[in-house]
C-alpha cells in the first residue's frame, strides 16, 4: 500500500512538472498602484524650483533648468504632453501591465505598460531589433526586454526629450533607459537607469515600488489643448539667464548651502556632506 | 510591399570615374515612412519620395556624387511598386482567367515625374541633373507643342528664388549649373500639384526668408507627412544662410507654420510626421522643441543686442550653453542670429 501511494505521488508530481510551462517567467501582468515610498515631496505635490539635489547634471542641464518657466506648459503644444517612459514610474498614476501572447506558440512576445497619464508602451520580448537612428522618437521610446532569471531587464531607445525632475531639469532625446523589473509577491519594484550624454555626467538611478491592486481599473485620461493664455503668436515663455530669483528660495527655505542645491554627480554621494562641513558651507540666507 | 519597412541598398563602385566622385563607405538607405512615402538617408540631405502607380515624386536630390546610388534605390522601389502579385487580382474567373496572374511579368517601372527642391543648397539639389534626366514629364494637351524637350526630363519644381540663385553666373572657377538641373517650374508663394499623385494632394508651401529666401516645405496631405527641408534639422542648430536671404525671425515663423499644419495623433506624438533636411523623422512635438530652442536663443541674443552688446560679448556670454551638448557647435548660429537681428533693427 505504501509503495502504491509513493508511486502515485511520483506520477502526480511528474504530471504536474510536465504540465508546467517549460520557460515560465514571473508574471507582471495586472493592475498596479503607486505607493510613493520614495521621494514623496518630489512626486506629490512636486519639486520646488531650483531643487537639483542629488541629480548628476552638468552645467548645461543646470542652465536649462534655471531658465525654464512653468508657463511653457500653457502653450497648446505642451498641454497634453505625457510623462516619458523614464519619468512616468514616479508620476502619480496607476499602472496596468498586459501580456501579448503569440496564438500559435503561446510565447509571451511583449508586455504592454500603460499609466493613467501616459501612452501604451510595448516592451518586446521576441528578439526584434531596435529601429534605425532616423526612425521617430516617442514618449514611450522603443523597448526590448530579456529575462535574467526572474528579473526582466529592458533597454529603451528612441525617447523623445523629457525631464528627470519636474522643475525644468531636462533629459535629452539622445538618452537611453535601462530598467530592472522585480516582483516579490504583490510588490513590483523597478530600478531605472537613465544615461544621457547631453545632460548627465553619470547614470541616474532610481527605484520605485508599486503594489498589486485587484480593485482598480485605469480609466481614460482625455486631454484637449486650449488657449490658456492670450499672448502674441510665437511667444515661448522662458526666463533670461541670471534673472531667475525663484531658484534661491529652495535652499533658503530648507537651510541648505546654495551650492548643494545646484546638483551635480558629486552631490549624490555621502562624501559630499563631509566636504561641505570641511568647507564650512553656510546655509542660504532666508 | 507594406510589410517591408526597411531595406538597405549598398552598391559597389562600378567604375574608376565613379569612384573618384563617390563616397565609397556610404550607403543609401530606404526607410518606409507611411503610405507611398519613403525616406532616403545617406545621400547628403534627406530625400523624400512618393512612389506608386502615378510614378515617383522626389523631394530634394542629395549631392551630385550620390546620384547613381539614389537612382538605384529609387529603381528598387519602382520595381516593387510595379510588382503584380496574385494577391492583387481584382477580377473573377468569368471575366479574366486567374492564370494571367501567374504568368504576368512585372509592368515597367513608373518614371520619376516630379522633383521638388526645398531650397538651393547643393546637398539638396546636387542630384537634380541625373535624376531629372532619368525621369519624364508626361506630355500632351497643353504640356507639349513647341517645347519639344519638355518630355525628356522630369519636371523640377522650386520657389523662384531657387532658380534665380542656381542660374546666376557662377563664382570664379566654378562651372555653371547644367540646364537639366535647374527648376523648370517655379512659383512665388504656394503651389499645389493640379491633381492627386499616388493617391493624395501635394502642397508646396513657400516659407520666406528662413533658412534661405527660397525655402519650401512639401505637405503630402493624405499620408500626412511634411518634408521640411533645412528649416527643421535634428542634427544641429538652425543654419541661417544670411548670404542667401535667410533670417532668424523667418526661421522661427517657418517652424511655427509647420506647427500650424501638424496635428498629433495622440498625446502630442505621431500624427503628422515631419521629415527634416538632416536627421531623424520627427512629429509636432519634435518641431515644438526645436521651435522653443530657436525662439529662446533668439530672445536671449535680442536682449543682449538691446543692451548694445558686441558680437564678441554675446559669444562670451554663451547664450546657447544649455543646448550645445545636443546641437553641437553654436558659433555660426549665434553669429547668424546676431547679424540677422541687427539687420531687422535697421529696417
Amino acid at each position: 500500500m505504501d509503495n502504491w501511494k509513493g508511486t502515485a505521488c511520483l506520477i502526480l508530481l511528474g504530471a504536474f512538472l510536465t504540465a508546467a510551462p517549460a520557460f515560465a517567467q514571473v508574471d507582471f501582468s495586472g493592475e498596479w498602484a503607486p505607493r510613493f515610498y520614495e521621494d514623496q515631496p518630489e512626486r506629490v505635490p512636486g519639486p520646488e524650483l531650483g531643487d537639483y539635489l542629488g541629480l548628476p547634471i552638468n552645467a548645461s542641464a543646470r542652465m536649462r533648468a534655471d531658465t525654464w518657466s512653468a508657463s511653457l506648459l500653457t502653450l497648446p503644444e505642451w498641454q497634453c504632453r505625457p510623462h516619458s517612459a523614464d519619468y512616468i514610474w514616479r508620476g502619480p498614476s496607476n499602472l496596468i501591465v498586459t501580456k501579448e501572447v503569440d496564438p500559435v506558440s503561446r510565447d509571451v512576445t511583449a508586455l504592454h505598460a500603460e499609466w493613467l497619464r501616459s501612452v501604451d508602451r510595448p516592451i518586446y520580448l521576441d528578439g526584434r531589433p531596435h529601429p534605425p537612428d532616423w526612425a521617430p522618437h516617442t514618449w514611450a521610446g522603443f523597448s526590448t526586454g530579456k529575462w535574467e532569471g526572474d528579473m526582466l531587464t529592458t533597454t529603451v531607445t528612441h525617447l523623445k526629450e523629457g525631464y528627470i525632475r519636474r522643475n525644468g531639469v531636462a533629459r535629452s532625446d539622445m538618452a537611453t533607459l535601462t530598467e530592472h523589473w522585480f516582483r516579490h509577491g504583490d510588490w513590483l519594484t523597478v530600478v531605472t537607469v537613465v544615461t544621457d550624454p547631453v545632460y548627465l555626467t553619470e547614470p541616474f538611478v532610481r527605484s520605485t515600488d508599486y503594489e498589486l491592486d485587484l480593485h482598480q481599473h485605469v480609466p481614460p485620461y482625455p486631454c484637449d489643448a486650449v488657449e490658456e493664455v492670450e499672448r502674441p503668436k510665437g511667444t515661448v515663455p522662458h526666463i533670461l539667464p541670471g534673472m531667475n530669483e525663484g531658484i534661491n528660495e529652495f535652499p533658503a527655505r530648507h537651510h541648505l548651502p546654495p551650492e548643494a542645491a545646484r546638483g551635480g554627480a558629486e552631490t549624490m554621494y555621502p562624501e559630499y556632506q563631509l566636504k561641505l562641513k570641511k568647507a564650512g558651507a553656510a546655509p542660504a540666507a532666508r | 510591399m507594406s510589410n517591408r519597412s526597411l531595406l538597405t541598398v549598398s552598391f559597389l563602385i562600378l567604375t574608376v570615374a565613379a569612384a573618384a566622385q563617390a563616397q565609397p563607405n556610404s550607403d543609401v538607405t530606404i526607410y518606409h515612412v507611411r503610405g507611398p512615402i519613403y525616406l532616403l538617408v545617406g545621400a547628403g540631405g534627406n530625400i523624400t519620395l512618393s512612389v506608386g502607380r502615378d510614378g515617383v515624386l522626389v523631394v530634394d536630390t542629395g549631392t551630385a556624387a550620390m546620384s547613381d546610388r539614389v537612382l538605384a534605390a529609387i529603381a528598387q522601389l519602382q520595381k516593387e511598386s510595379a510588382t503584380n502579385g496574385i494577391t492583387e487580382l481584382h477580377y473573377g474567373a468569368e471575366t479574366r482567367s486567374s492564370i494571367r496572374a501567374t504568368v504576368d511579368t512585372n509592368a515597367p517601372p513608373k518614371p520619376i515625374r516630379y522633383i521638388i527642391n526645398t531650397h538651393v543648397h547643393p546637398d539638396h539639389t546636387g542630384g537634380n541633373e541625373k535624376l531629372s534626366k532619368a525621369g519624364r514629364t508626361l506630355t500632351g494637351g497643353n504640356v507639349s507643342g513647341e517645347i519639344s524637350d519638355v518630355g525628356e526630363t522630369a519636371t523640377v519644381i522650386a520657389n523662384q528664388n531657387v532658380l534665380t540663385r542656381m542660374s546666376a553666373p557662377p563664382a570664379a572657377g566654378q562651372p555653371a549649373i547644367p540646364f537639366a538641373a535647374l527648376p523648370s517650374d517655379t512659383f512665388h508663394s504656394d503651389m499645389k500639384l493640379s491633381h492627386f499623385f499616388n493617391g493624395e494632394g501635394v502642397h508646396v508651401i513657400h516659407l520666406p526668408a528662413a533658412h534661405t529666401d527660397g525655402d519650401s516645405i512639401v505637405y503630402f496631405r493624405g499620408s500626412d507627412v511634411i518634408s521640411a527641408g533645412d528649416v527643421f534639422l535634428t542634427t544641429s542648430y538652425p543654419v541661417i544662410d544670411l548670404q542667401r536671404g535667410g533670417s532668424i525671425n523667418g526661421e522661427i515663423d517657418a517652424l511655427n507654420r509647420i506647427l500650424d499644419l501638424a496635428i498629433p495623433e495622440f498625446r502630442l506624438e505621431g500624427g503628422t510626421l515631419v521629415i527634416p533636411g538632416h536627421g531623424r523623422i520627427g512629429d509636432s512635438a519634435d518641431v515644438a522643441y526645436y521651435r522653443d530652442m530657436t525662439t529662446i536663443i533668439r530672445d536671449r541674443v535680442q536682449y543682449m543686442l538691446d543692451k548694445n552688446w558686441t558680437l564678441e560679448q554675446v559669444k562670451a556670454a554663451k547664450p546657447t550653453l544649455d543646448y550645445d551638448p545636443r546641437y553641437g557647435g553654436s558659433t555660426a548660429f549665434v553669429e547668424a542670429v546676431y547679424k540677422s537681428l541687427q539687420e531687422s533693427r535697421k529696417k
